[in-house]
């Protein structure tokens, strides 16, 4: 996409059907339309058969209703939504294994308890940590981490959830479409 | 009570509840058992065995343009498969119907690198609508549905059907799918939204310079009548996408051609200078727009299309009107005022005969030339009561300029891939579906070659097909670019050509060979006159070049205008 003036973090929601090579065709479309995706989450939403991905793309608005339609016009996918604007609940997990012995472990558990993370194994070497919070705690419980040594890290990509009552509404669609049926 | 089928049996039978009459194929280890069953039950389809894989699923796409169903063509895995592929990124790029189905190796090798294993599904991805690899008989019938449905409806495109060899030969108790679930696709059949056809209307009967921009969605539509009435009642000059033409004559006062890199100038010019652009069905493409941000740029655009990906891809757009084009131009047309436009349309008239007697019919020379085959190939076809289809180079954009298009679908061509090779095989696929139907190829030296080898599909099908091989001996536009951007170094554009007409006797086909301008006319005579196909090869001056050109990455307004002084450029 194009570097533009407006560019900023967009996240948005798609809903699809849970077939094979669902995700394919997103990821392929987002590759041959050049889209740049900093994270993508997949997972089961509430409605069975329907999949939902949580991601987030740097671009400008005209940028993000590109990826949309784009988007939307995927068969298999059954609702795109930018929620950028909507004050989402967007929430990652991370996994850090931190090099910590007998000196430095106190010092490790009481920064990891300071962001609300937890250690959930420890041995003579390291200690592995366990965070669930907003992109921005993790990356600063990262920061401070680096001075003891990062050994391993792996983190989840955002999801996202709106708060208000519509949204949990938007993958139904999808239900009430099947009542109908096409044609 | 039961009615057991073997998955061969489906494909066949599912294609005859579509409607389909004629398929394009040629057959091979995993198609095998579909082929058997269409012998061995003698399916009432006709199948069009092609020479080369690439030819099916361009004569799909020509089958498809001539008479707006859906084309079929059908191969086997691998390779077969992996042929078809041109065809369909050609289709999928000119919003072109057709469904393909591939055999695929049986579930028992799929994924271990079988014998002619390819990942269809994963390669056909991006230049197809959609596409379903089949590994169980029972989604078999479905996914043929889907497929029909997904091709025809909305932007119509290329569905891929990819089918196990063991679910062709597994049986199942069969019944057609009587209705689809699909909760994810939304073709836009509805009608427009009315604020947005109102807004379209106040921006058009508050114009001074109205223009429209016609692309191959109208005719998709078949909205060519409604599109008449909307630049007739307020007297609205109409440019076309180059596959928009044929949806409104150029014959028409108000035809202004069409425009982009080598259109006339003069639309280019009334592009550029137009205040409000009406586009339904074209997709503004750069060959149209020329440099995106230099497009129309006194004017306010309203974007008329059934994709709503299309609103803002390329360019900044003021109205976007979402739907049909035949439904948008039916709620469009009341809202539009009459209207009379006398300054505008006085000024095109001025830029028309500058540029067209000095582009376009300033061709005096004694040379046989490509544009004047055009012009004697529509005066002898009644004036325009063809379909051409076309190949992909210069002689392409001199069809385009010189032979005036006045019926719908009446120019068949590769013009989003631009896929040189699709001329002859788009032309049977025509002919399969329109058997009453005068066809001309009209095909470069250079990409005739490319698919050539279905003059042999002409003959097994006896086909009156009329080909005009346009050689110069060059593959003519990258030459031409050479000749204007890369110092005249024609680098790998010289061809070594085989004899043409020695070539269509090798295969049984009548021909002649055309080298003095006075024989033209006699030799498409003579053509049309012989009852079947016939080859005519025009040898034409080599260096000849389109005028006008727009460089690539330029605005529409930089036009390179035909050289006063010469009509050829040599060394």
């Amino acid at each position: 996409m194009s570097a533009h003036m407006n560019n900023k973090q967009h996240t948005m929601i798609a809903w699809m059907e849970d077939k094979p090579g669902v995700l394919n065709r997103v990821a392929g479309l987002f590759r041959r339309r050049n889209f740049n995706i900093e994270s993508l989450t997949v997972g089961h939403s509430e409605t069975p058969g329907i999949s939902r991905m949580t991601f987030v793309a740097n671009g400008s608005d005209r940028d993000m209703k590109q990826i949309k339609t784009q988007l939307d016009k995927l068969i298999n996918v059954t609702e795109v939504e930018d929620v950028t604007n909507s004050d989402p609940i967007s929430r990652e997990l991370a996994l850090i294994k931190v090099k910590a012995n007998s000196e430095t472990r106190t010092e490790v558990m009481q920064i990891t308890e300071i962001f609300r993370g937890h250690i959930i194994h420890v041995d003579m070497e390291s200690v592995i940590i366990q965070i669930v919070g907003k992109v921005a705690q993790i990356n600063s419980l990262l920061q401070l981490l680096n001075n003891f040594g990062i050994l391993e890290m792996v983190r989840t990509g955002r999801i996202a959830m709106v708060r208000d009552q519509d949204h949990s509404q938007l993958s139904k669609t999808a239900v009430s479409a099947h009542q109908n049926g096409h044609q | 009570m039961s009615n057991i089928k073997t998955g061969g049996q489906i494909i066949w039978e599912s294609l005859i509840a579509e409607d389909v009459e004629v398929v394009f194929g040629l057959p091979g280890g995993a198609i095998l058992p579909a082929y058997d069953d269409l012998a061995k039950y003698e399916y009432p389809i006709h199948h069009v065995l092609v020479t080369h894989e690439q030819g099916a699923s361009h004569m799909a796409d020509g089958y498809a343009r001539a008479t707006g169903r859906v084309g079929v063509c059908i191969a086997t895995s691998g390779p077969g498969a992996t042929n078809l592929i041109t065809g369909l990124a050609t289709a999928y790029m000119d919003s072109t119907p057709i469904v393909a189905i591939t055999g695929q190796v049986p579930n028992s090798l799929l994924g271990r690198d079988g014998f002619q294993e390819s990942d269809v599904q994963g390669v056909s991805l991006p230049v197809t609508k959609h596409n379903y690899l089949i590994t169980d008989i029972r989604d078999l019938a479905m996914a043929i549905k889907e497929a029909f449905y997904i091709a025809s409806t909305g932007r119509p495109g290329p569905v891929l059907v990819d089918v196990c060899k063991d679910v062709q030969q597994a049986t199942m108790d069969f019944e057609y799918p009587k209705s689809i679930y699909l909760p994810g696709y939304n073709p836009n059949v509805n009608a427009p939204d009315s604020g947005d056809v109102t807004r379209a209307a106040e921006l058009l009967n508050n114009a001074e310079r109205p223009l429209i921009v016609s692309g191959q969605g109208v005719s998709i539509a078949r909205a060519e009548k409604e599109l008449r009435e909307l630049a007739e009642k307020a007297n609205i000059p109409v440019a076309t996408s180059l596959l928009g033409i044929g949806t409104f004559p150029t014959t028409h006062p108000l035809s202004i051609s069409w425009g982009g890199m080598h259109g006339e100038a003069y639309c280019n010019y009334a592009l550029q200078d137009c205040d409000v652009l009406f586009a339904i069905g074209a997709r503004l493409d750069d060959r149209l727009t020329g440099a995106f941000d230099t497009f129309a740029p006194k004017a306010k655009i309203i974007h008329a299309d059934i994709d709503p990906a299309e609103m803002g891809k390329n360019l900044t757009i003021d109205t976007p009107v979402i739907g049909d084009a035949l439904l948008i131009l039916r709620e469009l047309v009341p809202q539009v005022e009459a209207n009379e436009h006398p300054a505008w349309l006085a000024q095109i008239q001025e830029w028309k005969s500058e540029t067209t007697n000095r582009d376009i019919l300033e061709q005096e020379t004694d040379e046989l030339v490509a544009p004047y085959i055009m012009r004697a190939l529509w005066h002898e076809t009644d004036e325009g009561d063809a379909t051409i289809v076309t190949d992909v180079g210069q002689h392409q954009m001199w069809e385009a300029q010189y032979y005036n298009h006045t019926k719908p679908r009446s120019l068949l061509t590769s013009g989003g891939l631009g896929t040189m090779g699709y001329a002859l095989p788009a032309a049977i696929g025509a002919q399969m579906g329109s058997p009453d139907e005068e066809i001309w190829v009209v095909a470069g030296d250079g990409g005739f070659q490319m698919t050539m080898v279905e003059l042999s599909t002409i003959m097994q099908e006896n086909l009156p097909i009329k080909i005009a091989i346009i050689n110069n001996g060059y593959l003519g536009m990258v030459r031409q670019w050479q000749d204007v951007f890369y110092n005249k170094r024609h680098s790998g554009t010289p061809l070594f050509n085989p004899d043409f007409i020695k070539l269509a006797e090798a295969y049984g086909m009548a021909a002649r060979r055309v080298t003095k301008k006075d024989e033209a006319i006699e030799a498409i005579k003579e053509a049309q006159n012989f009852d079947g196909p016939f080859l005519l090869e025009f040898q034409v001056e080599e260096f000849t070049n389109v005028y006008p050109m727009v460089a690539p990455g330029k605005s529409n307004a930089d036009m390179i205008r035909r050289p006063a002084e010469a009509t050829s450029e040599g060394n």
